[in-house]
This record gives C-alpha cells, structure tokens and sequence, in this order.
C-alpha cells in the first residue's frame, strides 16, 4: 500500500498535470501489474464491490476513537468526506504493514461471506497496521469516490508514454466493462488485440462554450448549426444484433432504457451513433425533471416508461458497417446518419434537425428561441470536422442561451465542507410573497473566495438560530440567481424546482424590498416551464 | 453578577470595569496577546504582557496607552485581582486569571499546550471558570510533532533546491513565521521574508528574542538571489501578485486547516504543513480537564459542537458569541500595515 499511498500523495499535492503524469509513469514503471490494474480501476471510478457498510465503519471508527457516534457525524459533516474523516479520528497505527493494495483490496472482497464479528476485527486491525495516508486509501477502497483531481485523459497519456502505445488505442482499451480482479494488465492495456467487445464505445467528442465573438467563426456556410438539446448525452451501440447505450460519464445505461433495445433488430449493419437521449412525447421534449426522476432509480418501471419515454435524438455517426468513420468530414458523417435515421423508420430514434440559417445573425434569432424548443442553446459544428475525442477547442462550439435570472435574500447559510470547510457556503434563498419570504432555491457556487469569507464574517454576526451546521440569517442579503430551466414541483415549497441554479452575483446595491416576487417566479414559470 | 459577563463590547469584569480582548474601544483593555482579532484600535488604555507589548505597539502605534506586566504579577483593580499566565500561542500570549472573593476565571484567549522553541510554554491555571478558544475543537485535528513537521518542510525545501526553484511558505506573520524561522534546518539555504513578517521579525528582535538571520525581499532584486532559498510571507501575500516575482518556485501552506484535505485542496499551493498555533482536539480537552473548572464557556471555532461535547461529558458548558475570528487563514491585516511602514 506504501507505493500506491505516495502516489496518491504526490498526485493530491500538486495542481501541475505534468507533475501529476510522471508520477503516474513512475508508479507504472515501478508497481506490481495486479496493483498497476487497481490504481486505473480506482481512478477511473472502479471499486471492489462493498463488503462492509458505511454505517458499520463510522460505528467502528467512533468506537475506536472513544467519540459519541453524533460527533463522529458532525466531523464527517465539516470535512465532507467519509474515509477521511475515519482515517482522522482513528488512533495512530500502532504497527506497520507490507501488504500491496491489491492484497488488501482481496482482504476486503473476501469479507463478503464472513459475519459481522470478523469484518470489525479485520478493519480494525487494517486500521491500526495503516498510516494516517493508508488508512485514508483504504477505507477509500470500501467507500470509493477516489477523487484526486486525475484525468481520465492524464491516466492514458502516463499508460501511453510508460507503454509506448499510441493514447488513442488505450483510451479504447480503457473504456466499456472489465473487470480489475480477473484482468491482467497485459490484457487491459498490452494486448494488440484485446478480447473482441461489441460493447466497446469511442471517446465522446466535447464542445467548449463559444467564448468569442460569433462573426469570428467566419463563413456561416462552413458550419452546421443543431439545437443543443437538454437529456443526457448518449451513444448508442448497434453491433451483432446487440444493444448497447452508454452515458457520456462512461456509464452503461441499456438496461435502464429498455424501450430502445427494439433498435437492435432494425438494422443489420453494425453503426454507433452519437446523440441525445431525451425525454419526449406527440413530438416535444419534455422537460429535463422528467428524466431525472427516471434516471435515479435502479429498476425502470412501468409508470417511468409511461411518463418519461425517451428517444435517441441523433447528432453524429461514429461508426457505420463496422468501420470506424470518426476522422471522415462531418458533411460525409451527417449525409449517412440521415440515411441510416430514415432506414431504421423508428419514432424512438430522430435525426437532430439542422437549424438553417444564412447569416450569423439569423442564428442569433434562433438562438433566443432555445426555450420554446426546451433546449439549452445552439451546437455549431465545422462542416468539415473529424470526430475528436474529449473536450476539444476549434470546430465545434456550444452557443448557450443566456440564463434565466432573479433577484433573492438570503435566508439559510450553511457551514460549507471539504474545500470550505471553514466558511459559509451553501445558501438557501428566497422570494417575497407579500410579508412571506419562500425559500426556492439553494446556490452554493458563483461567488469568490474573498465573498465567501464577508459573507461567513457577517453571516456570524446576523444568525437569527442555528440547526447544527445550518444557521437563519436575517434576511439581508440579496443576490441575482441565475438558472438554465425550471419546472413544476411538488417537492419544494414554492412549487418550482430550477435547473443549475447558481449565485450570478451579489446584489450589494439593492434593498431587500426590492427582490422579486413569488409571482415573478410563476410568470417565468409559465413561460419557460 | 457574573465574575466576567459576555456583553456587546467583549468580555468584561463588571468589578473592576475591566474589558478582555474588547472588539469594541472600551476604556480599561486587559489584552491576552497581539493577534488583531484579539487587540483591537481605540482602546483608552491597554495592559498586557511585557513580551506582548512591542508587538502590540507596532501593529495599533507607540502613542497608545498602553503597559506591561511580567507574567504571574498581580494586578488589582476595585478589589479584582489579575495575572497573565503563559498560553503558549506566540511570544508574549497569555492566559488572563482574574480572582475575586476566591472565585477564579481564566480567559484562555488562543494557546496551545505544546512548547514551540519561540513562545513561553503554556501553563495550566487552576479555576473555576474556564473561557477557552475551539479553533480546532473537532476530533479531527490531531496535530503531529513539529519536529515532524520541521521535518517535512525541510524536504520540501531540499527538493526545490535540488530543482532550482523558491520556496515560499505562506505563515502567519506574527507567530508562526518566527516558529518556522528557528525551527528549520539552516544548513539547507537562506531564508527571506515579506515586509509584514520582517517588520515584527525587527520588532521581536529589539525586544531580546533571538531569532535565526533572515533578509527581506525587496522590489527589484535580482532573481538569481532567491533560488534555492526559503521564503516567508503571510497568506494573502502568496495568494497575489506578490510572489510572481519569484519565477520558478514552489508553493506551501503552513497551517492547522490544511489537516483537511478539502482545504488544502481548495487553496491552490503545491505543499500544505499541517502547524498550528492553536491546540488541536487532544490538547484543549486535556487542558480544560488541568483547569479542574466546573464552567465551561467556549469561544471562537466550532463552538456549538465542542460545548456539546464537554457537556456529553459532564461539564457545565455554553458557547460564547464573540467577534474572534481564530482564522488563520482567512484573516490578515497586518499586510496592509506593511505596506503602510515601508511607504511611509
Ligand atoms: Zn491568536
Ligand atoms: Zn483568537
């Protein structure tokens, strides 16, 4: 574990990618492959299936650390982190161990089968054979959530240059199911031809937000303009008469989209298509919620496909009869998307219709339009684009609709955890309604430090009550929130949920008389919704 | 009537009409030590430690009315007597005791239990009533020996060298950078410091105090003088503009909050060194017991959860609202005054 903990320690110490990467490199060229294959596998978001429950962790770790059990919660609320707050609170280790991660990752599986009894003495004794970093990536190793600020992309240029095999192979290699106690490393990321999987999806190719001026894009005829629909971006997989759908964070998702497996028998081609998968119903999107609630859920029921049915609003063609197309023009992508949409004749799987335009400031007017269309803005791509991988700068651009905004008091601030643990963070707001003040929303983002830390100073000195972390604030304050979407709610008092609410900025020039209205939140509502 | 009442002003002795680390300007300001959350402008006058007093001169001006008192001297004032007691936070911290009619209270003001080679030790006083700070009063602060932390900051330092590259270490001014100065390893290089920490450096000095050699950064040096050296600067001066003069360095944080992951995630430095001034949970849980107090009044940090704690375990206990901001992060005006005494 020792290796692997000074790794992580010097990938946590410095913002530097480069820094990050010749750490990984030297642990590639250092480690066992059984080690090598788990430190991909955390990173890239793949634990060893929980044996231990997180409730019986912070029972033991209070226990050991001779705390009330509320303590032990409250600590955990201010770091924010439930494996390091463990490996705070748990006494010095009083040994020392050799054990490698992936021995201790089998430790862990093994305890599948055993009783309560055995999993207390073997955690406890893991605990105090660890230093305080081990015991952190340990328990780590039960809880997940290895975040370390590294890359997919910083793991496969370390996996490239320790290998000498070209980034793009391995990103393929890396992605789709595998499963780190049965593969080698040889298999994973070595092997010129690893185990045949239809399964297998390209690297999502990611716009940047225009961040210049329009016109600076030059000919309007050499770009396609799409509406930049607001689901979960989605690539489906039509290969040897299989369905496949992953979501754009590397998730498999078929099964929790079972109405779209029909696809699979429409074609007899292998193709792989790019686009969004989208709540929708008598041709309109419905609204983002709608899917939401859906997505949550482990098991898809009846009521779900009744209420939010989805389509496959299709932007790009990856792959066509097999053959990798990714580096052909976009006219050329686009023309045999079209046809492969028309062939497949379903209602579940729609081409993403250009937005025609002539000048840039047609597209601008179109662009305004985005929320009738419940979209988020306009996608623009060079005619003439490849298909990249990643978050790429250039052909293609996001144009986002500006947000919707409203002016609010404060009148909840709560103790922030993790990166602001000493500060006030996260806030409640909300609108008037005659003498009525009614809580809609939270925003926690948006603001600067030095803001946060005024805030914090005046937050003290304005607490009206306090509920643990969470104190009543005279209401003041009053910020602009801006938000990309609303809805209906039921949930929430004021009978509206937004979409990415966040602090725009803080209002110090306006009195709190002069916030808005519950009213003003229906009208927006009711045009927007 | 309380022995000291927590009122809009501070913490005052309604007896002697004697104020505590006032946040307002009252007339009588006992000052446990010089951190400006705790000595404040426009006091009438102002008694503390003669180890305090320099400092306290320099950062609120020498016209102040101001006087020193040697540690363990008693002070009576209307028949309430008061003495200061080593807190072990910075050079000159005390604890301020203050006996009336055999009832005793002990305001702690910031300490830790720990010896740092720089401030006097910390000396528990027996009381009654004990008023003291929870800066770090969560469980999980638990501080590691300074020698281990001198350790770890010398390698940092080391490796930069190796690298050719400045090491700039974010301390507080007053307090932890003098810890930091004479507890490195000097053999590695020379150390340099920003303004706000050289002036009070010069100021601890004058009053007798040896601290190790150290030279100030001054606008248009060359650069080649810094590489491989250490430098000292409060946090905000490292956060600015200030420290793009060094062109290759390396960044750290000394400071309890960068036991946090979280926090020390959240500032962008290379290193942060988990030293405090304050003490962590182990040592004010320790200290209180010491005290032998029934009453338990707590003070700036995480108040609300600490006194339930010392509840939980048999104490009388109630959170303190004041104006402490036991930040060691966030809180810096000594800069500005810097920048005022080299301009001026
Ligand atoms: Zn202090
Ligand atoms: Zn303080």
């Amino acid at each position: 574990m020792r290796g692997f903990a000074q790794l992580f320690k010097q990938l946590d110490q410095t913002t530097k990618t480069t820094a990050k990467i010749s750490a990984l490199v030297e642990y590639f060229s250092t480690a066992e492959d059984k080690d090598k294959v788990w430190a991909i596998a955390l990173f890239s978001h793949r634990r060893p299936k929980r044996t231990v429950t997180t409730t019986l962790l912070r029972e033991w770790s209070a226990e050991l650390g001779d705390l009330p059990l509320w303590l032990f919660e409250e600590s955990y609320h201010i770091v924010g982190d439930l494996a390091e707050t463990i490996a705070l609170i748990t006494p010095q280790a009083t040994k020392v161990s050799e054990k490698s991660l992936s021995e201790w990752i089998d430790i862990i599986m093994r305890l599948k089968d055993e009783d309560e009894a055995v999993k207390k003495s073997t955690i406890i004794e893991a605990w105090s054979s660890l230093n305080q970093d081990e015991r952190f990536l340990f328990n780590k190793l039960i809880t997940g959530g290895f975040r370390v600020g590294i890359s997919q992309k910083s793991i496969i240029k370390a996996l490239s240059k320790y290998s000498g095999i070209e980034e793009s192979k391995i990103t393929h290699r890396l992605m789709g199911t595998w499963d780190p106690t049965t593969i080698t490393f040889e298999e994973l990321v070595l092997a010129s031809n690893p185990t045949e999987d239809l399964s297998k999806p390209y690297p999502f190719y990611l716009a940047y937000a225009l961040d210049i001026d329009i016109d600076q894009l030059g000919d309007p005829e050499a770009w396609s303009a799409e509406r930049k629909w607001d689901g979960i971006r989605g690539q489906l997989i039509l290969r040897g008469g299989a369905y496949y759908l992953w979501s754009r964070g590397e998730e498999l998702v078929s099964e929790k989209f079972p109405e779209l497996a029909f696809l699979k028998d429409k074609i007899d081609k292998d193709i792989v298509i790019d686009g969004e998968i989208l709540p929708y119903r008598d041709g309109l999107p419905l609204n983002f919620n709608t899917l939401q609630t859906r997505i949550g859920r482990k098991n898809v029921t009846k009521k779900h496909l009744l209420d939010a049915p989805v389509i496959i609003m299709a932007y790009d063609l990856l792959e066509y009869d097999g053959e990798d197309i990714r580096e052909k023009p976009l006219r050329i992508r686009r023309s045999l998307l079209k046809e492969t949409v028309q062939n497949i004749d379903s209602d579940r799987l729609l081409l993403s219709e250009e937005v025609k335009f002539d000048s840039w400031d047609e597209l601008s007017i179109e662009r305004d339009r985005s929320r009738e269309f419940l979209s988020e803005g306009i996608m623009l791509k060079h005619k003439s684009s490849p298909y990249k991988s990643g978050r790429k700068k250039g052909d293609w651009w996001k144009w986002k609709v500006d947000p919707l905004t409203i002016d609010a008091v404060m009148i909840y601030a709560q103790r922030g955890h993790g990166r602001r643990a000493n500060l006030y963070s996260d806030f409640t707001f909300a609108v008037a309604d005659g003498d009525r003040l009614v809580p809609f929303t939270k925003a926690y983002s948006g603001l600067k430090d030095t803001e946060f830390k005024e805030i914090t100073q005046w937050v003290k000195k304005n607490t009206r009550e306090r509920f643990g972390p969470v104190s009543s604030v005279n209401p003041e304050l009053v910020f602009e929130i801006a938000f990309e979407g609303i809805a209906k709610s039921t949930r929430h008092k004021s009978g509206v949920a937004l979409r990415f609410p966040r602090i725009k900025r803080w209002r110090k020039d306006k009195p709190k008389e002069e916030i808005n209205t519950l009213e003003d939140l229906n009208n927006i509502l009711a045009n927007f919704g | 009537m309380q022995l000291i009442e927590f009122t809009e002003e501070g913490l005052y002795v309604p007896q002697a009409d004697v104020y505590i680390d006032p946040w307002k300007p009252v007339n009588k300001a006992f000052i446990t030590h010089g951190h400006s959350d705790h000595s404040r402008y426009g006091n009438k006058s102002y008694i503390c430690t003669h180890s305090a007093l320099p400092v306290i001169k320099h950062r609120l001006g020498s016209h102040i009315n101001a006087r020193g008192a040697d540690y363990g001297e008693e002070i009576s004032v209307n028949g309430v007597k008061f003495s200061f007691h080593p807190a072990g936070h910075i050079i000159g911290s005390a604890q301020i005791k203050v006996e009336y009619k055999g009832e005793i209270w002990v305001a702690s003001g910031d300490y830790k239990t720990t010896p740092d080679g720089v401030s006097e030790d910390f000396e528990s006083v027996k009381c009654h009533s004990f008023i003291t700070e929870s800066t770090f009063g969560l469980p999980v602060f638990k501080w590691k020996a300074q020698s281990e932390i001198m350790s770890e900051i010398n390698e940092w330092w080391k490796s930069n060298k190796e690298q050719g590259k400045v090491s700039v270490l974010a301390a507080y001014s007053l307090g932890k950078a003098q810890r930091i100065i004479n507890n490195v390893d000097h053999s590695i290089g020379k150390i340099f410091t920003h303004g706000a920490v050289e002036n009070v450096n010069e100021v601890i000095r004058r009053q007798g105090v040896h601290l190790h050699e150290t030279n100030r950064v001054i606008q248009g040096q060359k650069q080649s003088l810094y590489e491989g050296s250490l430098v000292i600067a409060p946090p905000s001066a490292v956060d600015s503009a200030w420290s793009k003069k060094f062109k290759d360095f390396s960044s750290g944080i000394a400071s309890g909050w960068m036991a946090m992951r979280g926090t020390r995630r959240r500032r962008s430095a290379d290193r942060g060194f988990i030293l405090s001034d304050h003490a962590d949970w182990d040592q004010l849980v320790n200290a209180i017991k010491a005290t032998e107090a029934e009453k338990i009044y707590v003070t700036h940090g995480y108040t609300d959860i600490f006194s339930k704690y010392l509840s939980s375990i048999g104490y009388y206990s109630a959170v303190v609202d004041t104006e402490y901001t036991g930040d060691e992060l966030n809180t810096e005006p000594i800069v500005e005054e810097a920048n005022r005494a080299t301009s001026a």
